[in-house]
């Protein structure tokens, strides 16, 4: 276990700036794609079922 | 000279009687209006109904004029609207309003009431049944019903001077007035998606019909005002739109370039060839690259031609002022508005993404596309088109992006409450609906410029409203406070 310790050294200042400036924007992203992730499945548990059959079946009369 | 441009927008909606297998369209828009209505409903006055009329000067020349309906229902509401069934559907027309912010607040107070109609009508229904409505433009199997504005226009311009410019200008606003579709209709070459739901149905330049070979500008000629000084521009080339921003940009920018007209500010001729197809032209190209020619020569695309349109009313509002166009505070927003949404066109349709209809159905329709790798034809993405546009609250599509934070909204959702039940300060749908939410029960009659009240003693009075601005809060609210019975005011309006 002390030898575990011993090499989760931290990494030197620069270099964890620099993973921390490659992440943002990744992590933006994957924030991004998560919430449009959720959007989407609400938007699928209100979406009418059988979507064919209920196209198929709206049928207007021309208007105006 | 432009006259102050008073606006409104009808809205024919979808609907659909769920639960049965004999849903009549016509028995579905009058329950629901019957529901909603549940006062005593006010007689709309057919008097003045003439949409055979035409505004090039000649009767009926073998076209046929759309039939009156009176045996439907038909009621005019507190807020000065007025909500009826139009063929089959039902319709709602917004009170006038004084500037296209207005107008916003007027037409999203619409599809709340939809809404409420909607809960209404399901208390009235077996169970399982229910009443559904769309505000969108088509079945997509080849029918369509329609968006219409108005706009108060000086009677002095030459309608030619009018079918010239809004030629141009109805073809190439749809890259902001569009509210998306997927596929074609009524004939048109196929493509996925296309800017406009209304596009397919245009078939001529100009005319009086609105059902059948719908022409890009309809003549139709009722003032609905004092017809010496006034015409009301019947514009069927316009989308349904959710989206407020597509909505204020649609009548504001429309607002300003009649003006112009009315001024004769549009020097340029900015007239295109075969106007017809090149609606189709524009419609059917979500890059927005797609050329059109120019009748003087050479081509340029429909958002080319909108920045011609755009420096003219930047001009105008230096050199005339843009007071007539729904004041100048509004009239700035809409100019800045145009510009930015221009520019944003030309950069990237989808940074316009929860701002214009069309570009935040394509965005949801592509990352469904994405999500479940689905062709353009699958019956998914048809689903999605339509249910963008349903009005129950719950089973909006745009409803759930509004509330997921997704779409810019330009007003006030107290205002548009408020606006189900308040007229509009500004225009005579004040004295309208103050009339009618004060004595419901003496108002035998009312329609856009005249109301007819039961004073309790014979005859029936008849007060004409032909002056669209006159009849505002600033003029008679003084006299609704003062007067405490329809006799009364009669007898002050007399004086």
């Amino acid at each position: 276990m002390p030898e575990r310790e011993q090499k989760k050294k931290p990494a030197p200042k620069e270099r964890t700036e620099e993973i921390a400036e490659v992440d943002a924007p990744v992590k933006q992203g994957e924030a991004l794609k998560e919430e449009l992730d959720d959007l989407l499945d609400e938007i699928d548990s209100v979406l009418e079922v059988n979507a064919e059959e209920f196209v198929r079946s709206y049928v207007q009369k021309g208007g105006e | 000279m432009a006259v102050p441009k008073v606006c409104g927008i009808e809205t024919e909606y979808g609907v659909v009687l769920r639960g049965t297998a004999d849903s009549n369209p016509v028995v579905a828009s009058s329950l629901l209006i019957n529901a909603y209505v549940e006062h005593r409903k006010v007689g709309w006055d057919f008097d003045d109904e003439s949409p055979g009329r035409d505004a090039r000067g000649f009767g009926r020349d073998g076209s046929q004029a759309p039939a009156i309906e009176t045996h439907l229902v038909n009621t005019v509401l507190t807020n000065g609207a007025r909500y009826y069934v139009d063929h089959a559907h039902p319709e709602y027309s917004t009170p006038e309003c004084a500037n296209a912010l207005e107008l916003v607040v007027a037409d999203k107070a619409g599809e709340r009431i939809l809404d409420r109609s909607m809960r209404a009508a399901r208390r009235l229904l077996e169970p399982g049944q229910e009443v559904v409505v769309y505000k969108n433009n088509s079945d997509g199997k080849g029918n369509s019903y329609g968006c219409h504005e108005n706009y108060l226009v000086d009677r002095a311009v030459p309608f030619t001077a009018l079918v010239r410019n809004l030629l141009p200008w109805f073809v190439s606003r749809q890259v902001f007035t569009g509210a998306g579709k997927v596929g074609t209709e009524n004939g048109a070459e196929e493509v996925d998606f296309q800017i406009s739901s209304r596009a397919d149905f245009f078939e001529e330049e100009v005319g009086l019909e609105t059902t059948l070979k719908r022409p890009i500008v309809n003549t139709r000629d009722e003032p609905h005002a004092d017809p010496q000084k006034y015409r009301r521009l019947h514009v069927i080339a316009g989308d349904a739109n959710l989206c407020e921003v597509s909505t204020f940009l649609k009548v504001g920018t429309t607002s300003i370039v009649l003006a112009m007209v009315e001024d004769g500010f549009i020097g340029k001729d900015l007239s295109i060839v075969g106007p017809v197809s090149a609606v189709r032209t524009v419609s059917h190209d979500p890059t927005c690259t797609a050329t059109i020619s120019l009748s003087e020569g050479g081509t340029c695309t429909a958002i080319e031609l909108q920045w011609e349109f755009l420096r003219l009313a930047q001009k105008y509002a230096e050199d005339v002022g843009l007071e007539m166009c729904g004041g100048s505070d509004v009239g700035a927003i809409v100019l800045a508005r145009w510009e930015t949404t221009l520019e944003a066109l030309e950069r990237d349709p989808f940074e316009l993404d929860g701002v214009l209809d069309w570009v935040t159905k394509l965005r949801l329709l592509e990352a469904y596309r994405q999500r479940d790798a689905l062709d353009w034809n699958d019956p998914k993405l048809a689903l999605l088109d339509l249910q963008y546009h349903d009005v129950r609250s719950e089973r909006s599509l745009y409803e759930r992006l509004v509330k997921a934070g997704k779409i810019e909204r330009i007003v006030d959702e107290e205002e548009v409450l408020n606006a189900m039940t308040s007229p509009p300060d500004s225009t005579r749908a004040y004295f309208r609906g103050r009339c009618l939410a004060r004595w419901p029960d003496a108002v035998v009659a009312a329609n856009w410029d005249s109301i007819i009240l039961d004073v309790g003693s014979d005859p029936l009075r008849r007060i004409p409203m032909l002056e669209p601005l006159r009849g505002s809060r600033i003029h008679v609210e003084q006299l609704f406070n003062e007067c405490t019975s329809p006799a009364e005011l009669v007898e002050a309006l007399a004086h």
